[in-house]
């Protein structure tokens, strides 16, 4: 699709044509059509020419598991999205590696996002919450995405790295820059920008790495469970994986729970009848923040590169091709998942949706984030008969992150 | 029907009878036993339906395959004797056979 021109009507165009890379489709929430026609006409799909080169489309549930878990075949190298690395700052992190290595990094940080660690976090984190929506100006109109969803993350990523609370902003500020440039998502930010941040980042982190290492303080936060790990303690001396590996973890933090935690108050508000089911029985909360998790599915796809020639459902795709997997397609594949449509709040496995990816790259802090909403929506229920959406929502220039920008909102106190 | 046994973390027990030609891991969920969570459905995609093998059954039960084993490898707490419930299908020989459940699924 020519981004000088408006979106070609979905109804019509032919097939061959559909572009879903175009930023644009998400930014209108148009891209439903496409990828219905795409999913019935031609699942495993070729685009010659578009913005971000030749790249083929994996738009089927079944389908993308048998990609996501062929990491022989499918390399996450040298980069997950769509857009390749135009980088003067080449970041090293285990979501960008394939096994063996990709293996020793994950294993390093993975137990800092188990349940058994999370629990340990969970009072601090519902007493964030709960001054987050206990300040929230009742009466007035006011953006939930600034006010709550990245007030949240970010205290909860200020949390988790036991950042100066003071400055927190700062994390989500690199967390935007990293993933937001047009080469590499189709979003619009200034890659010197980037390049300047992300160097602010590192030398942050470094400083608080050296404060940190062996000060005897006992506390529980990732930079000293990192110092703590014999495979990672020497980290800081390999800036690139340190910066890779921060990064992967703001982000992997930010945008995702962020998005998640703005949806479910939009999802419910275009299902009421779903809003009275939950007011009726708090305890679908878990239920349903797999199920806003999945609708969002705020991570939207990730690339592979093919390793070799490989046949797949009668495509061939060739050595070095660009493959996606649409997971936001996945997730309303209706082949896989009854009334995908929809929005329901008690379905009968709701976890079985693809917004963590599957495979050895699944989202390691997948129970993080459902923990993190499920104090959120707990909290907001205490407190609020109803957050009532009073406008229409503004969404994120990106074909990778799923992101609301604006949602005006009026909170009804209990 | 070889009659199996699953222990969750906290001790409590779950005797079953399991069908055979299902896997262990659809066997537990149809018995709604609880401590597996299987979010890919079965496909060894996703490595929430961990559990241990007590012993003697591993020789019957087998060993993890590579793709299992890749998953496995994710697991911070991967034992000797983890395997995916999702990818031991239930067979005869299986009668009496017992394995425990982790603390956490993720």
């Amino acid at each position: 699709m020519n981004q000088a021109m408006n979106l070609p009507d979905p109804a019509v165009v032919a097939v061959e044509d559909i572009d879903v890379s175009d930023s644009r489709l998400y930014e209108q929430d148009a891209w439903r059509p496409y990828f219905e026609r795409l999913r019935a006409e031609d699942p495993v799909h070729y685009v010659a020419d578009s913005q971000f080169g030749p790249f083929w489309s994996i738009t089927r549930f079944k389908d993308i598991v048998e990609i996501d878990s062929n990491f022989q075949d499918f390399s996450s190298e040298p980069t997950i999205v769509i857009g390749d690395l135009t980088e003067e700052m080449p970041l090293a992190n285990f979501i960008s590696m394939d096994p063996p290595k990709h293996d020793v990094q994950r294993k390093a940080v993975q137990g800092v996002v188990a349940p058994k660690n999370l629990a340990e976090m969970e009072s601090l984190i519902r007493a964030r919450v709960g001054e987050i929506l206990d300040s929230l100006p009742v009466g007035e109109t006011f953006n939930w995405v600034d006010e709550v969803s990245i007030n949240l993350t970010t205290q909860m990523l200020a949390t988790l790295f036991d950042f100066p609370f003071e400055e927190r902003t700062k994390l989500t500020y690199w967390s935007d820059l990293a993933t937001s440039t047009p080469e590499i998502a189709g979003g619009d930010t200034d890659p010197e920008e980037r390049l300047a941040g992300l160097s602010e980042c590192l030398e942050t982190f470094t400083r608080i790495w050296h404060e940190r290492k062996d000060d005897g303080v006992e506390t529980l936060d990732l930079i000293r469970m990192l110092q703590r790990d014999p495979n990672t303690a020497n980290m800081v001396d390999e800036p690139m994986e340190y910066l890779g590996n921060l990064i992967l973890l703001i982000v992997g933090g930010n945008d995702t729970t962020r998005n998640s935690a703005s949806a479910g108050v939009l999802a419910l508000n275009q299902n009421p009848d779903q809003y009275d089911k939950l007011r009726a029985n708090p305890d679908l909360i878990p239920s349903m923040v797999s199920e806003v998790i999945r609708w969002q599915t705020p991570l939207m796809h990730m690339r592979r590169t093919a390793n070799k020639d490989v046949e797949f459902r009668g495509k061939q795709i060739r050595k070095g091709d660009k493959v996606v997997m649409w997971y936001l397609s996945g997730n309303y594949d209706e082949t896989a998942i009854e009334n995908a449509d929809r929005f329901i709040i008690d379905r009968a496995n709701p976890r079985h949706h693809m917004s963590f990816g599957f495979g050895v790259h699944r989202c390691m802090g997948n129970r993080l984030a459902e923990m993190q909403l499920r104090i959120l929506w707990e909290e907001i229920m205490q407190r609020f008969s109803r957050v009532e959406v009073v406008g229409e929502p503004e969404r994120v220039l990106s074909n990778f992150v799923r992101g609301i920008s604006n949602l005006p909102v009026r909170v009804h106190p209990l | 029907m070889p009659t199996i046994t699953l222990i969750e973390h906290n001790g409590t027990r779950h005797t079953i009878d399991a069908e055979v030609g299902k896997s262990l891991m659809m066997n537990a969920i149809d018995n709604s036993v609880p401590g597996i969570d299987a979010d890919c459905g079965g496909a060894c995609a996703c490595g929430t339906c961990h559990c241990f093998v007590e012993e003697p059954w591993s020789s019957v039960t087998g060993g993890a395959e590579l793709l299992e084993e890749s998953m496995l490898g994710m697991r911070p707490d991967r034992a000797e004797n983890s395997r995916l419930s999702c990818q031991i299908d239930v067979s005869d020989d299986m009668d009496g056979l017992v394995v425990r459940l982790p603390e956490y699924q993720m």
